[in-house]
């Protein structure tokens, strides 16, 4: 099999495809949902995981995790609704909450890269510790009355057409990420200290430094996502995105990149969020309860870490003396 | 390289599919801001049959809401309507917004909804309600001016009396009486407790006395030695009422086990699945809550009268909800269940809750 070939039929091409084809069954056999209205809410819906998702592949791609995400939304909505209901001005308050999300982040980074603990139970930590936090913050209570102009930008959409403002950010973060994964040293470095950490410091990558800016831009996204949360629901409060971060994680690998590290694709991210945001839309239209949703984004999940295992495994076997670099 | 650049125009090709996801705009109705209805009620309308009532509640496969909506099955039976019931599996702020999205998508009638967050839920509420479709929200107010209704289970003024009149009935008119109420600073149990102090000191209740106001936090085992301290501090005590589902258990435990049952009353305000055992040994005569099932009956009850153009939510608009009468509404579109239901001997067995 060609090497050309075999890169067409990676994970991440399939599952752009499958996203395509979902779509349009959809679009074709689903009530209700090809209207102009369905796709906005539609893309409301997976803009905060599609954001938050950026900075994961990168993280991911690296071979470390962040699970502390949904808990550094929540922490700066809290923060958010406080400093609002102590009278600080809007203006001022959106950019300090994206700065404390990348001082949250650069806790995570800290723990990871200087002290060497393993990213998992950091991020458990800071899951754990983060969402204290907003409940010490803001408690039980909620601050809702936020300024309506800013709250009817995050709901509102282009030209009343059926693209919501917010798509613009995400479509400029999007294409900044991308570029900088796919077309930059920087980018290169990240596969690289997924790849094999070892042999990318030897080729003189400061993995450290990397993974470390990594946790800090993570965390500053997971801020901004917590801003656009707050202002979506007009309400700060210390739940918010409670447990968005396994939806993260989900679409990050149902977009081929792998747990493992080194490998995978923005765009194939991309496609695993808006493949999951679909299905869960167009089932519910169908009724499909939420029990049965989650069994199948469990299943799918399952599915995208298995399928390729098996598919390379069998490539493997059907070409035994083949010389791989990658074992 | 070729390949670099190739996967970052795929990035940015995808983004770009994204956006024309969208397509041609339609007839796009993504109205904001609180549709308040213009349109002017017609108490004479028929009530429409086929309306399709979604119910959309904190949570699913929740016991208590589990009864609500089973009153409103029942009301959309009666009335030959289109009974829905959907929710998120977690009681978060934001989780029911995508079920309101859903709900607008399959174009209901009516969205009957127990919110979890009052403002989190009211942009999506304003668009269902610029799409046609009427709120009722039930055991949870969403923010006023976005539902058209609100049906609130019982004031505070009705529980306050309640417990009073529980405690008169027990008594027989007179005696000492003491409260065990949940924490000293429970806002709803010190407000029924304020409006329970003011109806005492009407002239009819003259003769009973309040001794004490106990609190045991809403803790079975602070709250079983307050109903153990308040027995032994007051010898004479003829009544225990707890206004908490949590104290009412603890003192009727308590009392079951202790030479004073027969004696010394409890009532109050608890389940009947908790209090069964009590009620059927003796040591509870009767206690008092709102009917779960009665809530989801009357909020569909209200759907359908919304939808049938009957009330448009305001102020003394009246209609008629089933096997419960005829209702009245109160200012800021507020419907008021009735008194809480007493349960004793004679119909706890109907009761599983």
């Amino acid at each position: 099999m060609s090497e050309r070939l075999r890169r067409f039929a990676s994970w991440d091409t399939a599952v752009i495809l499958v996203t395509v084809v979902v779509l349009v069954i959809a679009s074709f056999g689903v009530e209700n949902f090809g209207t102009s209205r369905n796709f906005t809410f539609l893309l409301l819906d997976l803009l905060p995981i599609a954001l938050v998702a950026l900075p994961m592949t990168f993280v991911i791609v690296t071979g470390e995790i962040d699970l502390s995400v949904a808990s550094t939304l929540g922490l700066t909505s809290a923060v958010m609704g406080s400093l609002w209901d102590k009278g600080m001005t809007i203006e001022s308050i959106i950019p300090l909450c994206i700065v404390l999300g990348a001082v949250l982040g650069a806790l995570n980074g800290f723990f990871v890269t200087v002290l060497k603990l393993p990213s998992l139970a950091v991020t458990i930590g800071t899951l754990a510790l983060y969402r204290g936090l907003a409940f010490v913050v803001l408690g039980d209570g909620a601050v809702a009355d936020f300024p309506r102009e800013y709250t009817s930008w995050v709901t509102g959409t282009l030209g009343d057409g059926p693209i919501p403002n917010v798509l613009v950010p995400l479509i400029v973060l999007a294409l900044v990420f991308g570029v900088v994964l796919h077309a930059t040293p920087v980018g290169r470095g990240v596969f690289a200290a997924g790849a094999g950490e070892q042999a990318a410091r030897f080729a003189g990558i400061r993995t450290g430094r990397v993974k470390f800016w990594l946790y800090v831009v993570s965390g500053a996204v997971a801020g901004l996502a917590g801003v656009l949360w707050t202002l979506r629901y007009s309400s700060a409060r210390a739940d918010n995105g409670f447990g968005v971060e396994l939806a993260v994680v989900a679409a990050v690998l149902l977009g081929g990149v792998s747990i493992f590290g080194g490998k995978g694709t923005l765009p194939g991210v991309l496609a695993g969020v808006v493949l999951l945001a679909t299905l869960q839309n167009a089932l519910r239209l169908q009724d499909v309860s939420n029990e049965a949703l989650n069994i199948v984004t469990g299943v799918l999940l399952i599915v995208s870490v298995l399928l390729p295992n098996i598919v390379s495994a069998a490539l493997r076997r059907r070409r035994p003396r083949a010389v791989s670099p990658e074992r | 390289m070729s390949r670099r650049v190739l996967t970052g125009l795929l990035t940015a090709g995808l983004a770009v599919a994204l956006t024309a996801c969208g397509g041609t705009t339609k007839n796009d109705s993504s109205g904001t801001g609180a549709a308040q209805s213009t349109a002017t009620a017609n108490p004479g309308a028929a009530a429409k049959e086929g309306v399709k009532m979604a119910f959309l509640p904190k949570q699913l496969n929740n016991p208590y809401s589990d009864i609500e909506v089973s009153g409103g099955k029942a009301a959309l039976d009666e009335l030959k309507g289109v009974y829905k019931l959907v929710g998120p599996n977690d009681a978060s702020a934001s989780s029911q917004v995508s079920y309101i999205n859903t709900l607008i998508q399959q174009q209901q009638n009516v969205i009957g909804i127990a919110a979890n967050d009052p403002n989190a839920v009211c942009p999506s509420l304003n668009q269902a309600r610029s799409a046609g479709i009427k709120i009722v929200a039930f055991d949870s107010d969403a923010a006023k001016d976005c539902r058209d209704v609100f049906i609130n289970q019982a004031t505070t003024q009705g529980i306050g009396e309640q417990l009073v009149k529980q405690a008169n009935e027990l008594s027989g008119g007179s005696g000492e009486i003491a409260i065990l109420s949940a924490t000293p600073n429970a806002t709803n149990q010190n407000a029924w407790i304020d409006v329970a102090k003011q109806t005492l000191a009407k002239p009819e209740y003259a003769n009973l006395k309040l001794v004490k106001v106990a609190y045991g936090n809403d803790d079975d085992q602070k709250s079983f030695q307050e109903a153990q301290g308040l027995l032994q501090s007051f010898p004479n005590l003829k009544v225990i009422v707890a206004p908490t589902t949590v104290g009412i258990a603890a003192a009727a435990r308590y009392v079951s086990s202790s030479s004073y049952k027969g004696k010394v009353a409890v009532t109050g305000l608890g389940t009947p699945n908790q209090m069964r055992a009590f009620v059927k040994d003796g040591t509870v005569k009767q206690f008092a809550l709102w009917n779960p099932a009665d809530i989801g009956y009357l909020a569909a009850y209200a759907g359908v009268a919304l939808s049938s153009g009957q009330i448009t939510g305001a102020q003394g608009q009246k209609f008629k909800a089933g096997k419960l009468g005829e209702y009245t509404i109160g200012a800021s579109g507020e419907i008021v269940l009735g008194p809480p239901t007493t349960f004793d001997a004679n119909n706890i067995d109907k009761f599983d809750f």
